[in-house]
């Protein structure tokens, strides 16, 4: 029998697969996080500590168009406060608003011409650039992504972002970097035509992004050390929740959810067992 | 529906009505169709796939009015439906989770068929009516899964649509057609948002036709022998509302798990990037309930013959009445089509699973065995071909050949001849068990 589909398989196979470029970047970091399993939650302090790193580091190139100013003050976000239930109430999510160094492109509707406006609580976290090619043209042709998906659009979410950003390294001697690039070997890419030493080829590959965070780049004002490491998480977790703003939400409502499946549940077997009670099956 | 009606109308309105449009007679007699009193769990699934059709229907409607089926704003009119309508990400989640929930059950809905046997006579056009459901969906869910656009819709659209330009002559035309031009691009996701909410309207109505099918000669069961009185069956309501109905509520439990818990489980993370025509995700894959058929496209390096192969496979289960042979329906008495048909499962498993990897990854890693034509045979592409084969072999030759030269076992009599393995409890205030008295 298998010699038979052997045969038969064995004729319908003909030409070459073309050959697989073996090419790996090492394994995300894994950390633990307050959001994991069916009942972790958003720290806010660490939140409120991830933004901060993205306010004065990361949003100097990467936009976050899905994000807008009052998404900070919702309920699981980093301001929230059941005082403010409008968020756009909300004092630090005003002040951060009215505190942030781009404004908005509009028109003036009396003359039509090009003009900006300060930013409210319903306009997206201004982006650093007008466009696309002008963050290209402004990062050596390389277009910092969006950041307010980054993290459910990586595989390893968090640990990710996580591992990039501390992950950076000291190139092992034999491999060329190219100019305005830095070598990461949790960025996924195949840096094989650049590698000239003896042994295998280094894992990871080439990112345009120099390192952006170092020891106390960003301190923070409830007085949490503030090492790499800890910059590195934070940001991740606030990453997260741009990713996923609804997620304390959905973990919450799940609960009731499956209580109430639980209880229908028993409920309708017992009145199965009850309707067939007296039927032979 | 077959004639046995038992309603009476007992009002002046309802002989009014039923002697204009007999509706109040067509419902009660749904609801007191005879059905065997022997259905187990999988016969459940019927019910669950009409619940999954409702919620997909239910939420795509209101999906659709919340989202641009246009190039520039469907990737981010679907952030506003997850960030800014209210409850939003509730509606969304179980419509990307029951696309998946539904092809479970389907898949277990048609396994259950064919070990018991249920598409056999006078039941091959209750197969076939649910079959072309089967297809439907799948166009379906493969509209539904560009529709995000992200990257991963965009590539999987130009994919699955190259697949049909493998017909020879014809099929670059229809390509083109069916795209809305010469490569994906935005007409292609507004044609696939029209079809995407017509198809479910065509799938309720063949579960309209499927239901009737099923009506004329009634349920199959377990024991695969026809019901002989009235004593093998009980009315459908409520024996089996209340049973199918606790089966829904367990299946909502998984469901649930998926929405609340790990939403993103079944989904790719490339689709949350927009789509993209410059930047081609690194792994190509559809969703998991269309991975063994690409498994069995790519098993096969010409692209026109894999393609046929494609269409092979489907055909197979639309043609699996008229390759039966035997007439014995349950394979409960068929013990050597009962192990064919486990590995048949375990075969449509492996296929998926090869489906979800690359074709040149070693099966098992570091083992270099032989290069057997192509490629060396402790790939994945050798291990689809060899599940590929089995998949045809199964329903082209050990189907029909085993029908003609296996020995069953011997068949009850009736449903309710064997030994009950739920006998019933005496009812209230009868005499004693005989083996008590004295």
């Amino acid at each position: 029998m298998l010699r038979k589909v052997l045969a038969l398989a064995a004729v319908v196979g003909a030409i070459a697969a073309p050959a697989f470029a073996a090419t790996s970047s090492l394994e995300p970091k894994v950390q633990s996080w307050s959001f994991n399993g069916p009942f972790g939650m958003y720290d806010q302090g660490q939140l409120q500590r991830g933004f901060k790193v993205y306010e004065q580091v990361c949003s100097a190139c990467h936009s976050m168009n899905y994000v807008a100013f009052h998404d900070l003050g919702e309920p699981g976000g980093p301001w929230w406060n059941p005082k403010y239930p409008n968020s756009n109430d909300n004092p630090w999510v005003k002040a951060i608003a009215a505190g942030w160094p781009r404004q908005v492109s509009t028109i003036n509707s009396d003359t039509g011409d090009e003009t900006h406006r300060p930013p409210t609580t319903a306009d997206v976290l201004v982006p650093p650039f007008p466009n696309d090619a002008a963050a290209r043209a402004s990062n050596g042709g390389a277009l910092p992504p969006d950041m307010s998906l980054l993290v459910s659009a990586r595989d390893g979410g968090p640990n990710y972002v996580y591992s990039i950003v501390t992950g950076f390294a000291a190139p092992p001697a034999g491999l060329d970097v190219p100019p305005g690039k830095y070598y990461n070997p949790y960025f996924p890419g195949d840096v094989t035509a650049n590698w000239h030493g003896t042994g295998p080829t280094p894992p990871g590959g080439f990112i345009s992004m120099p390192p952006p965070l170092t020891d106390c780049k960003v301190t923070f004002d409830d007085g949490t050390p503030c090492k790499l490491d800890q910059e590195a998480k934070d940001v991740a977790a606030f990453l997260q929740w741009a990713s996923d703003p609804k997620m304390d939400q959905r973990k919450q409502l799940g609960l009731a959810v499956m209580i109430y499946l639980f209880l229908f549940s028993g409920l309708l077997y017992a009145s199965y067992r009850r309707i067939w009670r007296h039927v032979a099956h | 529906m077959s004639g046995h009606s038992t309603y009476e109308p007992k009002t002046a309105v309802e002989r009014w009505i039923d002697t204009r449009l007999p509706i109040i007679r067509f419902g009660v007699d749904l609801m007191d169709f005879p059905t065997p009193k022997n259905l187990n769990y999988w016969w459940t699934f019927g019910g669950i796939l009409a619940f999954c059709l409702v919620t997909q229907i239910v939420t795509g409607v209101i999906l659709a009015m919340h989202f641009d089926p246009s190039g520039t704003g469907a990737f981010s009119s679907l952030q506003g439906i997850m960030r800014n309508v209210d409850y939003g990400w509730l509606i969304r989640y179980i419509h990307t989770t029951g696309a998946s929930m539904f092809f479970v059950a389907v898949y277990i809905h048609i396994f259950r068929g064919i070990y018991y046997g249920s598409y056999k006579a006078p039941r091959e056009l209750l197969w076939l009516i649910g079959a072309a459901i089967y297809l439907v969906m799948m166009a379906t869910a493969f509209f539904g899964y560009v529709l995000p656009w992200g990257n991963m819709s965009f590539w999987g659209a130009k994919v699955i649509t190259s697949i049909v330009g493998a017909v020879p002559v014809i099929g670059p035309s229809i390509t083109t057609w069916l795209v809305g031009g010469f490569t994906v691009d935005a007409p292609t996701l507004n044609r696939f948002f029209s079809l995407h909410y017509l198809f479910p309207f065509i799938i309720a109505a063949l579960v309209g036709l499927h239901i009737w099918a099923l009506h004329v000669p009634g349920n199959s069961n377990p024991l695969g022998v026809d019901v002989k009185s009235k004593s093998d069956t009980v009315p459908f309501h409520p024996y089996y509302t209340v049973k199918d109905g606790f089966a829904i509520a367990l299946f909502m439990i998984l469901f649930a798990v998926f929405v609340f818990y790990m939403p993103n489980a079944l989904l790719d993370t490339d689709n949350n990037i927009p789509a993209n025509p410059l930047q081609t995700p690194a792994h190509i894959v559809p969703e998991w309930y269309l991975l063994p058929y690409y498994a069995i496209l790519r098993a096969i390096p010409d692209k026109l013959s894999g393609v046929i192969a494609l269409a092979g496979a489907i055909a197979c289960i639309f043609a699996l009445p008229f390759l039966d042979t035997s007439r014995v329906r349950s394979m409960r008495y068929r013990p050597q089509a009962k192990l064919y048909f486990f590995i048949f499962v375990v075969d449509c498993l492996v296929l998926g699973f090869c489906g979800a990897h690359e074709p040149n990854e070693q099966v098992i890693p570091g083992l270099t065995t032989f290069n057997l034509l192509d490629s060396d045979l402790n790939t994945y592409v050798w291990l689809s071909r060899i599940a590929a084969a089995y998949y045809f072999v199964y329903f082209l030759v050990i189907t029909p050949i085993l029908g003609l030269r296996e020995t069953p076992l011997p068949v009850p009599e009736s449903i309710s001849s064997p030994v009950l393995s739920h006998p019933a409890a005496p009812p209230a205030g009868a005499t004693a068990s005989p083996e008590k008295k004295g």
